[in-house]
């Protein structure tokens, strides 16, 4: 409960304040107004013509950017508790006709005085994503670079589900699903994207119905197709991150080589049983998927999840992990796991994390590895073969 | 002798007797994998190849550093190391 011995009762006491209304009035007629909110909030909305300082710096740059002390400044913020400080400060340090604005930005746009919003966000978007674009790491600026992603799911199943109802919900501009199933019961237990009225339907579009519901802003591009060596540079070559789910040894090597070759991030998980494992690659900066696995285990130490099983919490643990880091490559921000393999048990709750080293020998992204001529770049090795596996399996058993 | 804990992956676990975690003795990675492999006979094909190398597909770590930039089997193990054994998986569905 406020008191007369409110600290900021006391300050708003001995400052002279006015409505936005005169504010307004004001402004129209050329007095200054100095914006004191923090760099995120500026970049969200601001006054037109307002000079941005923020309040940490103002005591510091208010000299050089008003040398007349007798000058009328009016101050603002989002409502008026740091304009009001600001203003005793000012008065402190010899400025005779410095004011706040009551209830600042919020009145003024509750007034419907005009804003300049940010680049690139609708309000719609502004409130939608203001989590995001609360964190200064995120800002407008990252939520914007997320807009304009383009992702790409390889397997909308037990790791796709979760990382596109997040990425989604993230606001990724475009996420491409490459699948060429269709959603089965025994899929619900952990393909949270999908759901029972949708079993027999293809999983890109249960995909899309799901993501569409949840965020417009979203664009959904189906790939109801199965990927492979003949489709892949196609398939990969428009996306800024590959996110791989993959649920057999020739279509990670596949990709792997593909993205080493258009230097495409790929964000790569496994699961199995209770045990999951991730790691991020960024082609030439860290090591790639085969520095990491020179050479695929034999078919039978390579059981599929649906041979074996596998917990569904710990696939959305696994695909979250992806659509994490996702969105750091996207943003720019923190540090992937390139270079570092993290290992999940969910039984014990434990995370191990191994260093994976670049290998200068790797055939692949090696130091000697010639570069691949641009007419062979869509010709790759036989990697059913190079895997031992059969020609294809009938029908994932997922 | 030191006693380093081998973490097993889910593959291996029917060789182990669903064992996650064995204690193996040895003063490097090869003589911890020899002592997980007396111990567990039906670890032998999956870890070695027939010339007692390390097969291709197999990945050893010692604590979090892959064995192939240490000295590979013959690095030195300390008491209570952590020898990870990983297959490569490929589930995602």
């Amino acid at each position: 409960m406020a008191s007369a011995a409110d600290p900021m009762d006391e300050v708003k006491a001995r400052i002279e304040m006015i409505p936005v209304t005169e504010a307004q009035r004001e402004i129209a007629q050329g007095t200054r107004v100095i914006d004191v909110r923090e760099q995120n909030e500026w970049d969200e909305s601001h006054l037109e013509g307002a000079i941005h300082i923020p309040q940490g710096e103002v005591a510091e740059r208010i000299d050089e950017l008003a040398p007349d002390t007798s000058e009328r400044l009016l101050v603002h913020c989002r409502t008026d508790n740091r304009s009001a400080r600001i203003v005793d400060l000012l008065s402190e340090l010899g400025y005779e006709d410095a004011v706040a604005v009551e209830g600042g930005i919020v009145a003024w746009e509750r007034e419907g005085y005009p804003l300049v919003y940010a680049k690139g966000l609708t309000p719609e978007q502004r409130d939608r994503y203001s989590r995001h674009t609360l964190l200064p790491e995120v800002g407008v600026e990252g939520q914007v670079a997320m807009l304009n992603a383009k992702v790409l799911l390889l397997g909308a199943g037990g790791l796709g589900s979760p990382t596109a109802l997040y990425l989604a919900a993230a606001g990724i501009g475009t996420i491409g699903l490459v699948d060429d199933d269709v959603v089965d019961a025994s899929n619900l237990q952990r393909q949270v994207i999908h759901t029972t009225d949708r079993v027999g339907v293809a999983k890109t579009a249960s995909a899309k119905a799901a993501i569409e519901a949840l965020n417009p802003d979203v664009t959904v591009v189906e790939h109801n197709t199965r990927l492979d060596a003949s489709n892949i540079l196609e398939l990969i070559e428009d996306y800024d991150v590959i996110v791989d789910g993959a649920d057999n040894f020739p279509t990670r090597y596949l990709l792997n080589d593909a993205t080493v070759r258009l230097r495409k991030p790929v964000v790569s998980a496994s699961i199995l049983g209770f045990e999951g494992q991730i790691s991020t690659f960024i082609p030439y900066e860290g090591p790639c998927y085969r520095c990491l696995y020179p050479t695929p285990p034999p078919p039978e130490l390579a059981p599929s999840c649906g041979a074996n099983g596998v917990l569904g919490v710990m696939a959305g643990l696994m695909g979250l992990l992806q659509a994490n880091e996702v969105v750091k490559l996207v943003v720019g921000i923190g540090d992937t796991l390139s270079g570092r393999l993290l290992l999940y048990d969910s039984l014990g709750t434990t995370f191990t994390e191994l260093k994976v080293r670049r290998d200068p020998d790797c055939p692949i992204c090696g130091d000697h590895t010639p570069e691949i001529p641009v007419e062979e770049m869509g010709q790759f090795p036989d990697y059913e073969l190079f895997c031992g596996a059969p020609a294809r399996e009938p029908s994932p058993v997922a | 002798m030191p006693s380093a804990n081998v973490k097993i992956p889910p593959v291996l676990r029917s060789q182990t007797g669903g064992e996650a975690q064995v204690p193996a003795e040895g003063s490097t990675v090869g003589d911890v994998l020899s002592s997980l492999v007396d111990a567990h006979p039906d670890t032998r094909e999956q870890l070695f190849s027939e010339d007692g190398q390390l097969n291709r597909y197999v990945n050893v770590y010692l604590n979090d550093e892959d064995v192939r930039v240490l000295d590979g089997l013959e690095t030195a193990v300390d008491d209570g190391d952590t020898v990870v054994i990983l297959p490569a998986m490929a589930g995602g569905r």
